[in-house]
């Protein structure tokens, strides 16, 4: 049972086959198994999911259920969850219960989804590893040495684990395609404006988005659907109508252009990584598309740009959490100087400080125009770069990451080599566009992702690139050993 | 030396909504601390501000009422600082791009000319908290209930020359918010406050001396002394050999002083970038026109009509003018008394502004609405009553005693015009008086007022007065 997708799960609980419940009871118990090993949720809610999962067999017996309805899935701890411990991975939230529901979590809630979990996180979403949440790294299911990548590594271990069908994750810089690629499951991050960002603990504003992480393509499109739609308590949400993601999966991709970037396959590249990319670019010529060549000259300059926009938002973002109305808060604090840093001090990690530092000079007067406007410029280079590239190609496809899984701790001291785990991913985020990450193949026994990129709303047209490729290979069904 | 001051004053008027500036809570005064702050204005983890429309239109109103240019695309910033009271640790304002650009009013000053003031912007942004010093064993309390209060912050060129200046063109921007009906104008819950930047140079240098900030003044009284003494500091400093620094200065109103608060080196760094939470502002012509249409007719319109219409002093028309609800009443009772514009004015100016001064009423609820007004003004116009009589009158009405006509039946206040009668009140004052008689008739003129107040007295004030002084006039020669 537990190793169903959604999309079986969904016909399984239609056709009466097992319950909700009977399918809640065995994930949970899956979780209480494998989760001291895998260390991917924060907490898990046993209880209130038990109850939810009776609600939705309730809601099919009077005939009410959609698709969704009964489905277990994990939140990650980014979203905030009404009556339910919101940490985001820090030990600043390490007590905080949210006294709301994330759009994300209210949309999926309604639809009759079942939380069985809130899953680990890098601490506010700050990393590519999972090594900087305060309640420790996650570990790949495919080698317990590996890292599952960052910083939604808590929900892609859990759903390549089968501890859940499917989870939500949110996506800065390559904080879904990442993980979703090293733990080889499906990813995707939606345009920016396509999902609400209410009740999201915000990073870096601009670019943060969530969005679904499953085994399939076709899972992420039941998720999406459910996800994404107009949200007035976001002033960033786009007023679009949701397409109808599962009806366009099955379009042939005869004729599809395929874009691939050359900056995305030379130095830094990973040789097996990119035999796989190439082993599936191979696959999709057989399905009728038409990979050519492309350029996307200003690459180069995501990453700086990025690590100075994200940053400086980050640091007005997270100046919130000072100790005076919620979070954690200092001892005996002498005056409100003591208050702020210690209690700032003592609650956010390493990598979570270097960030709020980097941003804080960033906007500093007399640096602004040079970084952060610079940055802004750059943005818009890069954006442009993608709008040429549109004009001739329908998808952009490349690795996702230059390498697969790399070991716990092995990265963890070089924040540079660890920054360039995303150099692909992230400037999709600076431009606003959608970006999904499938399972392709192996580099040893750690997975490989291929990297879909596509215009401004055309997750539909990603979701059926990927679905098309996962009907004529099976590396989404590989199992990890031992799951 | 000669010296000269140079005033620029950043106003904050909290625009009347009846919700904040980016969330739904209440912005009504007073209430229990914190329980008009939502999650949005707590600034919890994952919530998002929402611009208040109403905000827009109003800070658009002002604009076109000011002349000035208004923003097609205008931006919100986040002003970086951390503050107990500042719940995200920044404050949402308008930073390089606000909503209103260039404009300008005019001031009257004291001998009578007039002067243009340029307005350089008027920008949106949301009130912080409050931080309570007392009550709390040497501990502070915050109170979140004012954040997120819609603020419209507008910031004069330095065009002001004197403490007098600044204090008239406070006035001039009250009167405008609260005529558009964008701010209530109440300057003791905080709803209209200023902060005054001063400086002085030697007269005639075009330098602009170094200046100081003084925060806070949330009345026209403390603005005048606030400015003078700061002016009056700057020079003794400068005469004894000192320098001006630039600071921000608190005015302590118990001592009539302005203090230090903090220095330019001190200063925060607010680290402004554009809000990735809130898209540009951008405004449609449709926008504009709709709140051009809201436009009342503005002070300096309605005042020069008046002068216009009703033949008024320009100082009359000012003082009629300076409300909205004043201005109303006015031509309410002119209206109906259907004439004498120059009465009505002296009584709506006069005893009508008094009684609702000395009861601290509205004219919205004033006992004497503008028809009893003019009920009362027909009678002294077709000479029922005397205008003395006329203020027993009012007084009476103002205490609820009915309309004018009731009160002059019932008191039998009616004016005594039968030539007769007031003749026979005049034989006897004359019979009563016999020195004061002789005394007129050997030459002492003077005496003839005497006769007049006697007259009046006995007639209980009811004669008429211009009959009496006539037929004393024939009576006295003898």
């Amino acid at each position: 049972m537990h190793d169903k997708t959604i999309a079986q799960i969904s016909a399984g609980l239609a056709a009466g086959e097992f319950s909700s419940e009977e399918l809640t009871r065995a994930l949970l118990e899956r979780v209480e198994q494998f989760n001291p090993q895998l260390n991917a949720f924060i907490t898990i809610t046993a209880g209130s999911a038990l109850a939810q999962a009776r609600a939705a067999d309730r809601r099919r017996q009077q005939g009410e259920a959609v698709p969704l309805t009964g489905i277990p899935i994990a939140h990650k701890d980014i979203f905030c969850t009404d009556g339910i411990r919101t940490s985001c991975g820090s030990r600043m939230l390490d007590r905080f219960i949210a006294p709301y529901n994330a759009t994300v979590v209210e949309k999926l809630n309604a639809a009759g989804t079942v939380m069985l979990g809130k899953t680990n996180m890098d601490e506010f979403a700050m990393g590519s590893s999972n090594e900087t949440s305060f309640y420790g790294p996650v570990r790949n299911p495919w080698d317990l040495d590996a890292v599952p990548g960052g910083s939604s590594g808590g929900s892609a271990a859990a759903v390549a684990a089968r501890l859940t069908p499917g989870a939500t994750g949110t996506d800065t810089g390559g904080s879904i395609r990442q993980p979703a690629a090293l733990c080889g499951i499906t990813g995707l991050k939606p345009t920016y404006g396509r999902v609400s960002r209410w009740g999201m603990i915000a990073y870096a504003s601009s670019l943060d988005q969530g969005g679904p992480m499953a085994r399939t393509a076709e899972d992420c499109a039941l998720l999406l659907g459910a996800m994404a739609g107009f949200d007035p308590r976001d002033s960033t949400c786009v007023d679009r109508a949701v397409p109808d993601y599962v009806a366009a999966l099955n379009q042939p991709l005869a004729g599809l252009k395929i874009g691939l970037p050359k900056e995305y396959f030379g130095e830094g590249l990973d040789r097996q990584v990119a035999q796989a990319v190439e082993a599936a670019i191979a696959e999709y010529r057989k399905l009728g598309a038409e990979p050519v060549e492309i350029s996307l000259p200003n690459s180069q300059l995501a990453i700086p740009a990025y690590y100075v926009v994200a940053p400086a938002e980050c640091s007005s973002n997270l100046a919130r959490f000072d100790g005076v109305r919620y979070g954690h808060r200092c001892e005996n604090p002498k005056d409100l100087l003591d208050l702020y840093t210690r209690s700032r001090g003592e609650g956010f990690g390493a990598e979570v400080t270097r960030r709020i530092l980097v941003g804080t000079f960033a906007l500093s007067a007399g640096y602004y125009d040079a970084y952060y406007l610079k940055a802004q410029q750059i943005r818009r280079l890069i954006s442009d770069d993608f709008r040429r590239a549109f004009e001739q190609v329908d998808v952009i496809m490349g690795p996702t990451s230059p390498t697969a899984a790399f070991n716990l701790g092995e990265k963890a001291d070089d924040p540079i080599t660890m920054y360039l785990s995303d150099i692909y991913t992230i400037a999709v985020n600076l431009a606003g566009l959608p970006g999904l990450s499938l399972p392709v193949g192996f580099a040893g026994q750690r997975p490989v992702g291929l990297q879909l990129i596509g215009n401004y709303f055309a997750e539909d047209r990603l979701l059926n690139v990927a679905h098309r490729y996962q009907q004529v290979t099976d590396w989404h069904e590989r199992v990890p050993a031992g799951f | 030396m000669k010296w000269e001051t140079v005033i620029g004053l950043e106003i904050h008027a909290q625009l009347a909504t009846k919700s904040k500036i980016f969330s739904g809570a209440s912005t009504s005064y007073g209430v229990e601390p914190n329980t008009q702050a939502c999650a949005i204005d707590l600034g919890m983890p994952g919530v998002l501000p929402v611009l208040n429309r109403d905000v827009v239109r109003m800070a658009v109103m002002f604009g076109l009422a000011i002349g000035a240019e208004i923003a097609r695309r205008s931006v919100f910033a986040r002003k970086n600082y951390f503050y107990p009271d500042l719940p995200k640790g920044y404050q949402i304002s308008q930073y390089e791009l606000p909503i209103v650009q260039k404009g300008q009013t005019a001031i009257d000053l004291e001998d009578g000319s007039s002067k243009v003031v340029g307005i350089t912007r008027a920008h949106l942004e949301e009130d912080a908290g409050k931080s309570l010093h007392e009550d709390f064993q040497g501990q502070s309390g915050i109170d979140l209930n004012r954040a997120g209060t819609p603020l419209l912050e507008i910031v004069s060129e330095p065009d002001l020359r004197s403490a007098k200046e600044a204090v008239a063109y406070m006035k001039k921007l009250h009167q405008l918010v609260v005529y558009l009906g964008i701010c209530d104008g109440n300057m003791q819950e905080g709803s209209f406050r200023c902060d005054a930047n001063v400086s002085v140079r030697p007269k005639g240098d075009p330098k602009f001396g170094t200046r100081a900030e003084i925060k806070n003044l949330n009345s026209f009284r403390f603005v005048e002394r606030a400015i003078e003494f700061e002016i009056e500091r700057q020079i003794d400093l400068i005469e004894s050999g000192g320098t001006v620094v630039q600071e921000t200065r608190l005015y302590d109103p118990d001592k009539g002083e302005t203090r230090s608060m903090r220095g330019k080196e001190e200063a925060n760094d607010y680290r402004y970038f554009p809000d990735p939470d809130l898209l540009p502002l951008v405004l449609d012509e449709a926008f504009i026109n709709a709140a051009r249409t809201e436009l009342p007719e503005l002070p300096d319109a309605k005042k020069q009509r008046f002068m216009e219409q009703y033949g008024l002093s320009g100082y009359d028309a000012s003082v009629l003018t300076v409300s909205r609800d004043l201005a109303g009443y006015y031509e309410a009772t002119v209206a109906a008394l259907g004439g004498e514009p120059k009465l009505c004015a002296n009584w709506v100016m006069g005893d009508f502004s008094a009684f609702l001064n000395k009861d601290n009423r509205d004219i919205a609820d004033s006992p004497v609405d503008s028809v009893r007004l003019a009920g009362l003004l027909r009678r002294i116009e077709d000479r029922t009553i005397s205008g003395k009589i006329a203020k027993e009158v009012f007084e009476a009405m103002w205490a609820g005693e009915g309309d004018a006509d009731a009160i002059i039946e019932k008191r039998s206040l009616r004016q005594i015009t039968d030539t007769s009668a007031i003749e026979k009140v005049i034989d006897d004052v004359m019979a009563g008086n016999p020195d004061q008689l002789a005394q007129y008739r050997a030459g002492k003129d003077k005496l003839f007022g005497f006769f007049v107040g006697q007259v009046m007295k006995l007639s209980k004030g009811k004669a008429n007065p211009q009959q009496v002084n006539e037929l004393l006039m024939e009576k006295l020669k003898g």
